[in-house]
């Protein structure tokens, strides 16, 4: 039987087909994971485009530039684009590349659904994107969709939204059991659970959160449809229904989910902030303990995005309370990194600078985060430019800063040689200027009092929209270098070596750089 | 190496622009301490976990900036090798658990005192609408004595950019609400349409006001003053133009005013029926619905009733602003239910009614000589 096959694949180490037919047909994790890389790239410029009409409207008082209608459709679509098209298919990408690369496996565990979960994604956000282009425009009630103004009062585009939704939900899920069946069934011989690289363990209880709520949205949406089409009432108290409802089931999907998008940031960080301080990770156990009950408690806090709707005291407590503890096990993690820095032996290359910055723009995301749990003094910040500055603290120098980390980390593995470590430095401080000052203002404006979601805003808070717009085009054009870089390093340079970087530490760096097409067709044994 | 050496630089002076940031709090920098005992506590509240997360900050970000200086591989070319420590695990997991039971316990006794609502002095209903507020005040078996409408009240010229913006631009309203200090006002939240949240940051009140819904709120304002905000909760196309005004007056100033509009409201109603029984020229009812137009209906058909197609629909050429009285009077009467098309039977009194729909089908409806008269609305409202 063996010898009947072997006979037609002698040669294992084939290389991939020609032509388009190679992206359209791969099941090759390598190449999946760089066709991720390159769409959410393509999403970011999308929606960070969008970000810019936004900061282009709001740069003075006054409206100027574009009509709220539309206004409102792109805080909404830079919301989806963002999140479903740009920050979580890039985490796949990264888990594609490294997954296999780490636990020293040949593939994905299922390679045929991984080409599938990747090519809906870019019909799905055609689809979406495609409702700017519709009668009635698209989406211009937020992108947490609340009811009854994303059902009732709603374009008729809402449905291709919904359907849009379903689709990337479906990628999202299958992305997520493959990560598991890989993870689980594929470490070569000797790894064990807790030997496993932190970026594989943070991906591994991420993709248990994806395939916990990913459903939830699923059915949240599906809500909306029937409420919009086949007159139920699920959120319209005139039949009966609560559009409080539907938050609550949003947020249930909504707070694990910014953890999707949070878990494997500090996986990353994990491994490059140990690599350039030439030390071992500090406290690798207590990393794994402190992931798992942030994912946990991620399911007992969704409340705490809607302190204003009213609910009763003891609700209030209880979120309050449940949300505070998340800056325990968030806590560890930021002293863990800080001693694997201390008394080590650390240069600072771009990955390095990137996930520096993490840990300290991270953190004070951390602190305001603290600050939006106290439920009393969340009545003041709610819904104001403080909680716009929070999770942009989070999710633009949290978790996209650690993929910039990891594609600067990753790429001489990737592409066989080195980037311009003068140009990554520079797009690093453009990066690190620009965020800051487009988003550090807005803690002000948001406590002075103005509202998120506005097209125009009252004269007091100019002077800090004014700021935060520079610097929003600041941190946008740097990506353009970003991307100058990547194909710089893509065409050639200095040849990088398999270990790349002299403190890095794990199996993707026992393998030559660039990566084979096939790697570790035969497991490596880990001691 | 000058790159981590600016690294380090630019994040202390980031720290420090989070020190300094508080001192500015007096020039609309910081959370406003407000005019309640609550909005004082909320602040206070605020400003101590402030200070806190500043001090923990100062801790974690220092230890990391001396280790990017001092643990350099230029200054350590031999990394130490300790990679674990069970006891400053939990050190570290119980000296952030014991900071958060700290801010735990005052947090809690403020929000218990926000969520004693009751012996109240007054009650106001407010309901929101796409896009502008309703107060009505209630009397003690909770029926209405007094109501009425809050717009915005900036000129759409300086929006626009045609006019110079005046000091309360996009926070003035026609009619504020008006309440007494010292007295304990419990507010009603609910919404005619989609979620809106009532939001004046001097009395740190904010609550969502959902249709068919009531949320409570209580506040006793300790100063007299003209109070903003804004609405909190994205309602539609303009959820940026309903702006809130409060007026808190001494006590008897506010029972002098209440009674005066008391007054006003019966006068008003007298002068409506004088209104409605008067003979009204085509130019009298033109000029008097424009400027209803220009309240109610611009924000979604715009000024030259070209609208915002599909969603808005264009009133110039538009069959039911060119076709029969009955039918355009049916849709502003009713609404469109399931879109943002509100009724506006219960909004508008018959001279109003009849005078935006006179203004409407004159400007965009190219209609011949016929006068829309009050009576007609009368009329068309007993008949349903």
């Amino acid at each position: 039987m063996s010898a009947v096959i072997d006979a037609h694949h002698d040669d294992h180490a084939h290389g991939p087909a020609k032509g388009i037919t190679r992206w359209l047909y791969t099941t090759n994790h390598k190449d999946i994971g760089s066709m991720y890389l390159w769409f959410s790239f393509l999403m970011f410029l999308a929606g960070g485009v969008m970000a810019l009409v936004i900061r282009a409207e709001l740069f003075q008082p006054g409206q100027s530039f574009v009509e709220p209608h539309f206004f409102n459709q792109m805080t909404t679509m830079h919301g989806l684009v963002m999140v479903f098209g740009a920050i979580m298919p890039a985490f796949v990408g990264l888990a594609n590349w490294m997954l296999p690369m780490m636990v020293g496996a040949p593939d994905m565990a299922l390679p045929r659904m991984n080409n599938l979960s990747f090519w809906i994604l870019p019909f799905a956000s055609a689809l979406l994107i495609s409702t700017l282009f519709m009668e009635g425009g698209g989406p211009d009630f937020g992108w947490t969709m609340y009811a009854p103004l994303s059902t009732t009062y709603a374009p008729d585009s809402v449905t291709y939204v919904i359907f849009a939704i379903h689709l990337l939900g479906a990628s999202s899920i299958m992305g997520a059991i493959n990560i598991i069946a890989t993870i689980l069934n594929m470490r070569a011989p000797g790894m064990t659970l807790m030997k496993m690289p932190m970026f594989v363990w943070t991906w591994l209880i991420t993709a248990y959160l994806l395939i916990a709520v990913m459903p939830v949205l699923a059915g949240a949406v599906t809500m909306m449809l029937f409420d919009i089409h086949f007159g139920t009432s699920f959120f319209d108290a005139a039949g009966g229904g609560d559009p409080v409802l539907f938050q609550h089931i949003f947020w249930f999907f909504g707070h694990p989910e910014v953890y999707i998008m949070i878990l494997p940031a500090f996986g990353i960080v994990s491994h490059v902030i140990p690599a350039f301080s030439r030390k071992r990770l500090f406290g690798y156990d207590s990393m794994v303990y402190a992931t798992s009950s942030i994912a946990f408690l991620s399911f007992i806090v969704w409340a705490h995005h809607m302190f204003t709707v009213g609910m009763p005291l003891a609700g209030q407590l209880f979120f309050m309370y449940a949300t505070m503890l998340i800056a325990v096990p968030t806590g560890v993690k930021v002293f863990n990194w800080i001693s694997t820095m201390w008394q080590g032996s650390m240069t600072f290359e771009t990955p390095m600078l990137f996930a520096l910055a993490f840990v300290f723009l991270f953190t004070i995301g951390g602190f305001s985060g603290v600050m939006l749990s106290i439920a009393p003094a969340d009545y003041q910040y709610h819904d104001t430019y403080f909680v716009v500055a929070h999770f942009h603290y989070v999710l633009v120098s949290g978790s996209l800063f650690s993929i910039f980390s990891a594609v600067y980390f990753w790429l001489p593995k990737w592409t066989g040689y080195m980037y311009s470590e003068a140009l990554g430095k520079v797009h690093f401080w453009l990066s690190f200027l620009g965020v800051n000052l487009a988003f550090f203002p807005m803690h002000f404006s948001g406590l002075a009092g103005m509202p998120r979601r506005i097209p125009d805003y009252a004269l007091q808070f100019a002077n800090f929209n004014a700021w935060s717009t520079v610097g929003a085009f600041i941190f946008g054009l740097s990506q353009l270098l970003f991307l100058y870089v990547v194909i710089q390093s893509i065409r050639g340079g200095q040849k990088a070596t398999a270990q790349v970087w002299d403190g890095a530490e794990g199996l993707e760096w026992t393998v030559p750089s660039p990566a084979p097409y096939h790697t570790f067709a035969t497991p490596p044994q880990v001691k | 190496m000058f790159f981590p050496t600016r690294f380090t630089a630019t994040g202390l002076l980031l720290a420090a622009a989070l020190v300094l940031a508080v001192p500015a709090a007096a020039s609309g920098w910081n959370m406003t301490p407000g005019v309640t005992e609550i909005s004082r506590a909320i602040y206070d509240l605020h400003m101590l976990i402030f200070w806190i997360c500043v001090g923990i900050g100062v801790v974690v970000f220092g230890a990391m900036f001396i280790s990017i200086v001092l643990h350099r591989k230029s200054r350590n070319a031999t990394p130490a090798t300790f990679h674990e420590s069970t006891k400053l695990e939990i050190v570290w997991t119980l000296i952030p658990l014991a900071i958060l039971i700290g801010m735990a316990v005052p947090a809690t006794s403020v929000l218990v005192q926000m969520y004693d609502s009751g012996g109240e002095d007054m009650v106001v209903e407010v309901r929101g609408y796409q896009w502008r507020w309703e107060y009505k005040y209630l009397d003690d078996d909770l029926n209405e004595q007094l109501s009425f409408f809050s717009n915005l009240s900036t000129p759409r010229d300086q929006i626009l950019g045609r006019a110079e913006k005046g000091e309360h631009y996009l926070l003035e309203v026609d009619n504020p609400l008006v309440i007494p200090i010292n007295r304990k006002v419990r507010f009603l939240l609910t919404s005619n349409d989609v979620i809106h949240a009532w939001w004046v940051p001097d009395f740190a009140l904010k609550r969502d006001a959902i249709p068919g819904f009531i949320n409570d709120i209580w506040a006793i304002v300790e100063e007299p003053g003209i109070y903003r905000g804004q609405c909190a909760e994205l309602c539609g196309i303009d959820h940026g133009y309903m702006p809130i005004v409060v007026h808190a007056l001494p006590e008897d100033e506010f029972d002098a005013w209440y009674a005066e509009r008391l007054e006003l409201a019966r006068a008003q109603d007298e002068q409506l029926e004088e209104q409605i029984a008067q003979e009204w020229s085509g130019e009298e009812l033109f000029a008097r619905g424009e400027s209803v137009y220009a309240t109610h209906c611009v924000a979604c058909h715009q000024a030259e009733g070209q609208g915002v197609p599909p969603v808005f629909p264009a009133l110039a050429g538009n069959g039911v602003v060119a076709g029969d009285l009955e039918s355009h009077m049916d849709v502003v009467y009713h609404g469109r239910p399931g879109t943002a098309m509100q009724a506006f039977g219960p909004v508008l009194d018959p001279v109003d009614m009849a005078s935006v729909m006179h203004y409407q089908r004159k400007a965009f409806g190219h209609a011949n000589g016929e006068v829309v008269k009050p009576v007609d609305v009368i009329r068309f409202a007993e008949a349903q």
